[in-house]
Protein backbone atom coordinates (compact mmCIF):
# COMPACT_ATOMS: atom_id res chain seq x y z
CA UNK A 1 0.00 0.00 0.00
CA UNK A 2 2.99 2.30 0.13
CA UNK A 3 2.62 3.57 -3.43
CA UNK A 4 -1.10 4.21 -3.32
CA UNK A 5 -0.82 6.59 -0.40
CA UNK A 6 1.50 9.09 -2.01
CA UNK A 7 1.12 9.31 -5.78
CA UNK A 8 3.14 12.17 -7.17
CA UNK A 9 2.09 13.26 -10.62
CA UNK A 10 3.93 14.95 -13.42
CA UNK A 11 1.77 16.86 -15.83
CA UNK A 12 2.91 16.81 -19.47
CA UNK A 13 1.21 19.12 -21.92
CA UNK A 14 1.49 17.80 -25.49
CA UNK A 15 0.03 20.67 -27.52
CA UNK A 16 -3.17 20.63 -25.51
CA UNK A 17 -5.55 23.54 -25.97
CA UNK A 18 -5.19 24.34 -22.23
CA UNK A 19 -8.74 23.22 -21.48
CA UNK A 20 -7.62 19.97 -19.83
CA UNK A 21 -4.65 21.71 -18.21
CA UNK A 22 -6.96 24.14 -16.46
CA UNK A 23 -9.01 21.20 -15.20
CA UNK A 24 -5.86 19.40 -13.98
CA UNK A 25 -4.86 22.53 -12.08
CA UNK A 26 -8.40 22.81 -10.72
CA UNK A 27 -7.87 19.42 -9.02
CA UNK A 28 -5.24 21.01 -6.81
CA UNK A 29 -7.41 23.93 -5.71
CA UNK A 30 -9.16 23.95 -2.32
CA UNK A 31 -12.46 22.85 -3.87
CA UNK A 32 -11.19 19.46 -5.11
CA UNK A 33 -7.97 19.26 -3.03
CA UNK A 34 -6.10 16.36 -4.62
CA UNK A 35 -3.53 16.56 -1.82
CA UNK A 36 -5.93 14.80 0.57
CA UNK A 37 -5.01 11.61 -1.33
CA UNK A 38 -1.33 12.54 -1.02
CA UNK A 39 -1.24 13.72 -4.64
CA UNK A 40 1.47 16.28 -5.34
CA UNK A 41 2.08 17.94 -8.67
CA UNK A 42 5.81 17.42 -8.81
CA UNK A 43 8.02 19.25 -11.30
CA UNK A 44 10.60 16.64 -12.11
CA UNK A 45 9.94 13.27 -13.81
CA UNK A 46 12.60 11.63 -11.62
CA UNK A 47 10.34 11.83 -8.58
CA UNK A 48 7.00 11.19 -10.28
CA UNK A 49 4.81 8.07 -10.19
CA UNK A 50 1.91 9.03 -12.42
CA UNK A 51 2.37 10.75 -15.76
CA UNK A 52 -0.66 12.84 -16.65
CA UNK A 53 -0.66 13.63 -20.37
CA UNK A 54 -3.02 16.12 -21.96
CA UNK A 55 -3.32 16.86 -25.68
CA UNK A 56 -2.65 14.85 -28.81
CA UNK A 57 0.79 13.77 -29.95
CA UNK A 58 2.33 15.40 -32.97
CA UNK A 59 5.65 15.05 -34.73
CA UNK A 60 7.18 17.97 -32.85
CA UNK A 61 6.58 16.78 -29.29
CA UNK A 62 6.76 13.00 -29.64
CA UNK A 63 10.42 12.81 -28.65
CA UNK A 64 9.87 15.09 -25.67
CA UNK A 65 7.08 12.82 -24.46
CA UNK A 66 9.21 9.66 -24.88
CA UNK A 67 12.13 11.33 -23.12
CA UNK A 68 10.04 12.32 -20.09
CA UNK A 69 8.47 8.84 -19.98
CA UNK A 70 11.93 7.20 -19.94
CA UNK A 71 13.07 9.39 -17.06
CA UNK A 72 10.31 8.31 -14.65
CA UNK A 73 11.60 5.54 -12.36
CA UNK A 74 9.58 2.30 -12.13
CA UNK A 75 6.89 1.54 -11.10
CA UNK A 76 5.03 4.15 -13.16
CA UNK A 77 1.66 4.59 -14.82
CA UNK A 78 0.49 6.85 -17.62
CA UNK A 79 -2.87 8.59 -17.44
CA UNK A 80 -4.24 10.06 -20.66
CA UNK A 81 -6.51 12.98 -19.77
CA UNK A 82 -9.01 14.29 -22.30
CA UNK A 83 -10.26 13.26 -25.71
CA UNK A 84 -7.11 14.41 -27.51
CA UNK A 85 -4.76 12.41 -25.29
CA UNK A 86 -6.99 9.33 -25.51
CA UNK A 87 -7.58 9.16 -29.25
CA UNK A 88 -6.37 12.33 -30.89
CA UNK A 89 -9.78 13.93 -30.43
CA UNK A 90 -10.84 16.53 -32.96
CA UNK A 91 -7.28 16.63 -34.28
CA UNK A 92 -7.11 12.90 -35.09
CA UNK A 93 -6.81 13.33 -38.86
CA UNK A 94 -4.56 16.37 -38.93
CA UNK A 95 -1.47 16.14 -41.13
CA UNK A 96 0.87 16.74 -38.18
CA UNK A 97 -0.86 14.62 -35.52
CA UNK A 98 0.17 11.04 -34.72
CA UNK A 99 -2.87 10.40 -32.54
CA UNK A 100 -3.48 9.53 -28.91
CA UNK A 101 -0.76 9.00 -26.33
CA UNK A 102 -1.10 5.20 -26.65
CA UNK A 103 0.38 5.38 -30.17
CA UNK A 104 3.73 6.22 -28.60
CA UNK A 105 3.91 5.05 -24.98
CA UNK A 106 1.85 2.45 -23.08
CA UNK A 107 -1.18 4.08 -21.42
CA UNK A 108 -2.70 2.52 -18.28
CA UNK A 109 -5.83 4.61 -17.78
CA UNK A 110 -7.91 6.97 -19.88
CA UNK A 111 -10.01 9.90 -18.74
CA UNK A 112 -12.30 10.81 -21.66
CA UNK A 113 -14.06 14.12 -22.06
CA UNK A 114 -13.53 17.47 -23.72
CA UNK A 115 -12.59 18.62 -21.31
CA UNK A 116 -13.01 16.12 -18.43
CA UNK A 117 -14.34 17.46 -15.15
CA UNK A 118 -11.91 17.61 -12.20
CA UNK A 119 -13.91 14.85 -10.49
CA UNK A 120 -13.26 12.61 -13.50
CA UNK A 121 -9.54 13.37 -13.43
CA UNK A 122 -9.35 12.59 -9.71
CA UNK A 123 -11.27 9.39 -10.40
CA UNK A 124 -8.70 8.53 -13.08
CA UNK A 125 -5.82 9.15 -10.65
CA UNK A 126 -7.45 6.95 -8.01
CA UNK A 127 -8.02 4.24 -10.66
CA UNK A 128 -4.36 4.50 -11.63
CA UNK A 129 -3.30 3.83 -8.03
CA UNK A 130 -4.42 0.18 -8.04
CA UNK A 131 -2.61 -0.32 -11.36
CA UNK A 132 0.48 1.20 -9.76
CA UNK A 133 0.21 -1.23 -6.85
CA UNK A 134 -0.20 -4.19 -9.21
CA UNK A 135 2.85 -3.11 -11.16
CA UNK A 136 4.87 -2.98 -7.95
CA UNK A 137 3.64 -6.41 -6.87
CA UNK A 138 4.25 -8.02 -10.26
CA UNK A 139 7.52 -6.12 -10.64
CA UNK A 140 6.38 -4.89 -14.05
CA UNK A 141 8.86 -2.45 -15.52
CA UNK A 142 8.00 0.09 -18.17
CA UNK A 143 10.01 -0.61 -21.31
CA UNK A 144 12.34 2.09 -22.43
CA UNK A 145 10.83 3.81 -25.45
CA UNK A 146 13.45 4.43 -28.11
CA UNK A 147 13.83 7.97 -29.33
CA UNK A 148 13.89 8.37 -33.09
CA UNK A 149 15.86 11.02 -34.87
CA UNK A 150 13.44 13.11 -36.81
CA UNK A 151 9.85 12.02 -36.68
CA UNK A 152 8.06 12.70 -39.97
CA UNK A 153 4.68 11.60 -41.29
CA UNK A 154 4.95 8.34 -43.27
CA UNK A 155 3.23 9.85 -46.29
CA UNK A 156 5.39 12.96 -46.39
CA UNK B 1 30.97 9.77 27.59
CA UNK B 2 29.02 7.77 30.11
CA UNK B 3 26.23 5.27 29.67
CA UNK B 4 23.54 7.96 29.86
CA UNK B 5 25.02 9.92 26.97
CA UNK B 6 25.14 6.84 24.75
CA UNK B 7 21.52 6.05 25.57
CA UNK B 8 20.58 9.64 24.78
CA UNK B 9 22.45 9.47 21.48
CA UNK B 10 20.63 6.30 20.41
CA UNK B 11 17.34 7.87 21.44
CA UNK B 12 18.07 10.98 19.36
CA UNK B 13 18.98 9.00 16.25
CA UNK B 14 15.72 7.03 16.33
CA UNK B 15 13.26 9.50 17.83
CA UNK B 16 14.32 12.69 16.02
CA UNK B 17 13.10 11.58 12.54
CA UNK B 18 9.75 10.60 14.07
CA UNK B 19 9.37 14.06 15.59
CA UNK B 20 10.60 15.65 12.35
CA UNK B 21 8.09 13.60 10.38
CA UNK B 22 5.27 14.80 12.64
CA UNK B 23 6.52 18.38 12.27
CA UNK B 24 6.41 18.04 8.47
CA UNK B 25 2.94 16.48 8.67
CA UNK B 26 1.62 19.23 10.94
CA UNK B 27 3.20 21.79 8.63
CA UNK B 28 1.35 20.39 5.61
CA UNK B 29 -1.87 20.13 7.59
CA UNK B 30 -1.64 23.74 8.82
CA UNK B 31 -0.82 24.90 5.28
CA UNK B 32 -3.86 23.07 3.92
CA UNK B 33 -6.16 24.49 6.60
CA UNK B 34 -4.88 28.03 5.99
CA UNK B 35 -5.77 27.56 2.32
CA UNK B 36 -9.20 26.18 3.18
CA UNK B 37 -8.40 22.60 2.17
CA UNK B 38 -8.78 19.32 4.02
CA UNK B 39 -5.14 18.49 3.54
CA UNK B 40 -3.21 15.22 3.54
CA UNK B 41 -3.17 12.81 6.50
CA UNK B 42 -0.83 13.70 9.36
CA UNK B 43 1.53 10.84 8.46
CA UNK B 44 1.77 11.84 4.78
CA UNK B 45 5.55 12.63 4.96
CA UNK B 46 6.07 9.08 6.29
CA UNK B 47 4.06 7.61 3.40
CA UNK B 48 6.09 9.71 0.97
CA UNK B 49 9.40 8.44 2.34
CA UNK B 50 8.18 4.84 2.31
CA UNK B 51 7.03 5.20 -1.27
CA UNK B 52 10.32 6.79 -2.36
CA UNK B 53 12.25 3.93 -0.77
CA UNK B 54 10.26 1.40 -2.81
CA UNK B 55 10.93 3.16 -6.13
CA UNK B 56 13.76 2.51 -8.55
CA UNK B 57 16.95 4.43 -8.03
CA UNK B 58 17.87 6.42 -11.13
CA UNK B 59 21.12 8.32 -10.82
CA UNK B 60 23.00 10.44 -13.31
CA UNK B 61 26.36 9.82 -11.64
CA UNK B 62 27.55 7.29 -9.08
CA UNK B 63 28.60 9.78 -6.41
CA UNK B 64 25.26 11.61 -6.28
CA UNK B 65 23.75 9.48 -3.52
CA UNK B 66 26.97 9.56 -1.51
CA UNK B 67 26.45 13.27 -0.91
CA UNK B 68 22.99 12.52 0.48
CA UNK B 69 24.60 10.13 2.97
CA UNK B 70 27.09 12.86 3.97
CA UNK B 71 24.23 15.33 4.32
CA UNK B 72 22.24 13.08 6.65
CA UNK B 73 25.30 11.90 8.60
CA UNK B 74 26.49 15.42 9.39
CA UNK B 75 22.97 16.52 10.29
CA UNK B 76 22.73 13.63 12.77
CA UNK B 77 26.15 14.55 14.12
CA UNK B 78 25.22 18.21 14.63
CA UNK B 79 21.95 17.20 16.28
CA UNK B 80 23.82 14.82 18.59
CA UNK B 81 26.27 17.54 19.54
CA UNK B 82 23.37 19.87 20.27
CA UNK B 83 21.67 17.32 22.51
CA UNK B 84 24.94 16.48 24.29
CA UNK B 85 25.39 20.25 24.92
CA UNK B 86 28.67 20.55 23.04
CA UNK B 87 30.42 23.60 21.62
CA UNK B 88 27.89 25.80 19.75
CA UNK B 89 30.54 27.09 17.32
CA UNK B 90 31.51 23.54 16.41
CA UNK B 91 27.84 22.59 15.97
CA UNK B 92 27.39 25.42 13.47
CA UNK B 93 30.48 24.31 11.52
CA UNK B 94 29.37 20.68 11.40
CA UNK B 95 25.91 21.81 10.35
CA UNK B 96 27.41 23.85 7.49
CA UNK B 97 29.18 20.74 6.17
CA UNK B 98 25.82 19.05 5.78
CA UNK B 99 24.42 22.00 3.83
CA UNK B 100 27.52 22.01 1.62
CA UNK B 101 27.11 18.28 0.92
CA UNK B 102 23.63 18.89 -0.48
CA UNK B 103 24.94 21.75 -2.63
CA UNK B 104 27.82 19.66 -4.02
CA UNK B 105 25.36 16.83 -4.65
CA UNK B 106 23.13 19.18 -6.64
CA UNK B 107 26.09 20.56 -8.56
CA UNK B 108 27.43 17.07 -9.36
CA UNK B 109 24.31 16.08 -11.29
CA UNK B 110 24.99 18.66 -13.98
CA UNK B 111 21.35 19.53 -14.52
CA UNK B 112 21.00 23.29 -15.13
CA UNK B 113 18.05 23.45 -12.72
CA UNK B 114 20.03 21.72 -9.99
CA UNK B 115 22.97 24.05 -10.63
CA UNK B 116 20.88 27.18 -10.32
CA UNK B 117 19.26 25.77 -7.19
CA UNK B 118 22.66 24.97 -5.70
CA UNK B 119 24.11 28.39 -6.40
CA UNK B 120 21.03 29.96 -4.84
CA UNK B 121 21.53 27.76 -1.78
CA UNK B 122 25.08 29.12 -1.54
CA UNK B 123 23.54 32.60 -1.47
CA UNK B 124 21.28 31.42 1.35
CA UNK B 125 24.31 30.22 3.31
CA UNK B 126 25.93 33.61 2.74
CA UNK B 127 22.80 35.23 4.11
CA UNK B 128 22.28 33.21 7.29
CA UNK B 129 25.80 32.20 8.34
CA UNK B 130 26.85 35.60 9.83
CA UNK B 131 23.72 35.59 11.99
CA UNK B 132 24.43 32.08 13.26
CA UNK B 133 27.98 33.16 14.18
CA UNK B 134 26.62 36.19 16.05
CA UNK B 135 24.17 33.86 17.82
CA UNK B 136 27.14 31.77 19.00
CA UNK B 137 28.97 34.95 19.98
CA UNK B 138 26.02 36.08 22.10
CA UNK B 139 26.11 32.77 23.96
CA UNK B 140 29.84 33.27 24.54
CA UNK B 141 29.43 36.82 25.82
CA UNK B 142 26.68 35.82 28.22
CA UNK B 143 28.23 32.65 29.64
CA UNK B 144 31.97 33.08 29.02
CA UNK B 145 32.11 29.82 27.10
CA UNK B 146 30.87 28.39 23.81
CA UNK B 147 29.76 25.23 25.61
CA UNK B 148 25.98 24.89 25.69
CA UNK B 149 26.11 23.03 29.00
CA UNK B 150 26.65 26.38 30.74
CA UNK B 151 23.24 27.59 29.51
CA UNK B 152 21.27 24.86 31.23
CA UNK B 153 22.34 26.09 34.67
CA UNK B 154 22.02 29.77 33.79
CA UNK B 155 20.22 32.10 36.22
CA UNK B 156 18.08 33.72 33.49
CA UNK B 157 17.09 32.43 30.06
CA UNK B 158 19.15 33.48 27.05
CA UNK B 159 16.14 35.15 25.43
CA UNK B 160 16.01 37.86 28.11
CA UNK B 161 19.22 39.43 26.80
CA UNK B 162 19.04 38.43 23.13
CA UNK B 163 15.55 39.37 21.85
CA UNK B 164 16.92 40.94 18.64
CA UNK B 165 19.02 37.89 17.79
CA UNK B 166 15.92 35.78 18.42
CA UNK B 167 14.04 37.75 15.74
CA UNK B 168 16.96 37.27 13.35
CA UNK B 169 17.03 33.54 14.15
CA UNK B 170 13.35 33.20 13.18
CA UNK B 171 14.24 34.50 9.71
CA UNK B 172 17.24 32.13 9.61
CA UNK B 173 14.80 29.32 10.38
CA UNK B 174 12.70 30.48 7.45
CA UNK B 175 15.68 30.52 5.11
CA UNK B 176 17.04 27.18 6.30
CA UNK B 177 13.75 25.29 6.09
CA UNK B 178 13.36 26.66 2.55
CA UNK B 179 10.02 28.20 3.30
CA UNK B 180 8.41 30.98 1.35
CA UNK B 181 9.54 33.80 0.81
CA UNK B 182 12.98 32.16 0.65
CA UNK B 183 12.10 28.87 -1.07
CA UNK B 184 14.04 29.42 -4.26
CA UNK B 185 16.79 26.78 -4.02
CA UNK B 186 14.28 23.95 -3.75
CA UNK B 187 10.83 23.82 -2.25
CA UNK B 188 8.50 21.40 -0.59
CA UNK B 189 4.87 20.63 -1.19
CA UNK B 190 3.17 21.53 -4.41
CA UNK B 191 4.94 24.77 -5.20
CA UNK B 192 7.80 24.33 -7.56
CA UNK B 193 10.85 26.38 -8.19
CA UNK B 194 12.89 25.72 -11.34
CA UNK B 195 11.50 22.20 -11.70
CA UNK B 196 12.72 21.09 -8.25
CA UNK B 197 15.85 23.15 -7.72
CA UNK B 198 18.77 21.37 -6.05
CA UNK B 199 16.97 18.03 -5.82
CA UNK B 200 15.84 17.85 -9.47
CA UNK B 201 17.96 14.80 -10.35
CA UNK B 202 17.31 12.77 -7.21
CA UNK B 203 14.89 9.88 -7.42
CA UNK B 204 13.64 7.07 -5.21
CA UNK B 205 15.92 6.22 -2.26
CA UNK B 206 18.17 9.24 -2.86
CA UNK B 207 15.19 11.58 -2.49
CA UNK B 208 14.01 9.58 0.53
CA UNK B 209 17.42 10.26 2.12
CA UNK B 210 16.98 13.98 1.55
CA UNK B 211 13.49 13.84 3.07
CA UNK B 212 14.81 12.02 6.15
CA UNK B 213 17.56 14.64 6.35
CA UNK B 214 14.85 17.29 6.36
CA UNK B 215 13.20 15.57 9.33
CA UNK B 216 16.46 15.77 11.27
CA UNK B 217 16.87 19.36 10.13
CA UNK B 218 13.43 20.32 11.47
CA UNK B 219 14.40 18.99 14.89
CA UNK B 220 17.88 20.52 14.81
CA UNK B 221 16.68 23.99 13.86
CA UNK B 222 13.89 24.04 16.41
CA UNK B 223 16.57 22.84 18.84
CA UNK B 224 18.55 26.01 18.13
CA UNK B 225 15.42 27.98 19.12
CA UNK B 226 15.02 25.78 22.21
CA UNK B 227 18.45 26.96 23.39
CA UNK B 228 16.95 30.42 23.95
CA UNK B 229 15.03 29.08 26.96
CA UNK B 230 17.06 26.02 27.91
CA UNK B 231 16.70 26.68 31.67
CA UNK B 232 13.13 25.41 31.60
CA UNK B 233 12.63 22.64 28.98
CA UNK B 234 8.84 23.04 28.93
CA UNK B 235 8.96 26.75 28.04
CA UNK B 236 11.79 25.99 25.62
CA UNK B 237 9.66 23.46 23.76
CA UNK B 238 6.72 25.87 23.73
CA UNK B 239 8.87 28.65 22.28
CA UNK B 240 10.32 26.42 19.58
CA UNK B 241 6.84 25.17 18.70
CA UNK B 242 5.61 28.75 18.48
CA UNK B 243 8.58 29.67 16.26
CA UNK B 244 7.79 26.68 14.05
CA UNK B 245 4.17 27.76 13.71
CA UNK B 246 5.25 31.31 12.90
CA UNK B 247 7.52 30.02 10.13
CA UNK B 248 4.63 28.02 8.66
CA UNK B 249 2.41 31.07 8.86
CA UNK B 250 5.00 33.25 7.08
CA UNK B 251 5.35 30.49 4.49
CA UNK B 252 1.67 30.82 3.68
CA UNK B 253 1.21 34.57 3.68
CA UNK B 254 4.23 35.60 1.64
CA UNK B 255 5.27 35.19 -1.97
CA UNK B 256 8.70 34.13 -3.17
CA UNK B 257 11.30 36.91 -3.43
CA UNK B 258 14.49 37.37 -5.41
CA UNK B 259 17.62 36.06 -3.72
CA UNK B 260 19.01 39.62 -3.84
CA UNK B 261 16.13 40.69 -1.63
CA UNK B 262 17.05 38.06 0.95
CA UNK B 263 20.73 39.11 0.97
CA UNK B 264 19.68 42.73 1.44
CA UNK B 265 17.35 41.81 4.31
CA UNK B 266 19.85 39.66 6.15
CA UNK B 267 22.95 41.76 5.59
CA UNK B 268 21.34 45.07 6.48
CA UNK B 269 18.41 44.74 8.85
CA UNK B 270 19.06 41.36 10.48
CA UNK B 271 22.81 41.82 10.77
CA UNK B 272 22.30 45.35 12.14
CA UNK B 273 19.87 44.31 14.89
CA UNK B 274 22.12 41.34 15.77
CA UNK B 275 25.15 43.60 16.05
CA UNK B 276 23.17 46.07 18.18
CA UNK B 277 22.30 43.17 20.47
CA UNK B 278 25.94 41.99 20.59
CA UNK B 279 27.14 45.55 21.30
CA UNK B 280 24.68 45.81 24.20
CA UNK B 281 25.95 42.52 25.64
CA UNK B 282 29.58 43.56 25.15
CA UNK B 283 29.37 47.01 26.71
CA UNK B 284 26.96 46.19 29.52
CA UNK B 285 28.99 43.09 30.43
CA UNK B 286 25.98 41.12 31.68
CA UNK B 287 26.53 37.48 32.57
CA UNK B 288 23.86 34.86 33.13
CA UNK B 289 26.00 32.29 34.91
Amino acid sequence: MSLAKSPWIIHVNCNSCNGCDIEVVACLTPLYDAERFGVLNIGTPKQADIMVVTGSINYKNVNVLKNIYNQIPDPKVVLAVGACASTGGIFHNCYNVIGGVDQVIPVDAYVPGCCPRPEAILDGVVAALSILENKKKGNIKGKEVKLKGKEVPSNA
Amino acid sequence: MNMNDILLAVLVIFVAPVIGCLYAGIDRKITARLQGRVGPPLLQPYYDVRKLLSKDNLVVNPSQNFYVVVYVAFLILSLLMLVLKADILMIIFVYTVSSIALIVGGMSTGSPYARIGSSREIMAILAYEPILILYALAIYLLTGTFKLSALVNASTPLLMYTPLIFIAMIVVLNIKLKKSPFDYSTSHHGHQELVKGMTTEYSGPGMAGIEIGHFYEYVFLTGLIFVFWAVNPLIGVLISAAAFFLVTLIDNITARVYWQWMLKLSWTLLLAISIVNIAFLYFSGVKIV
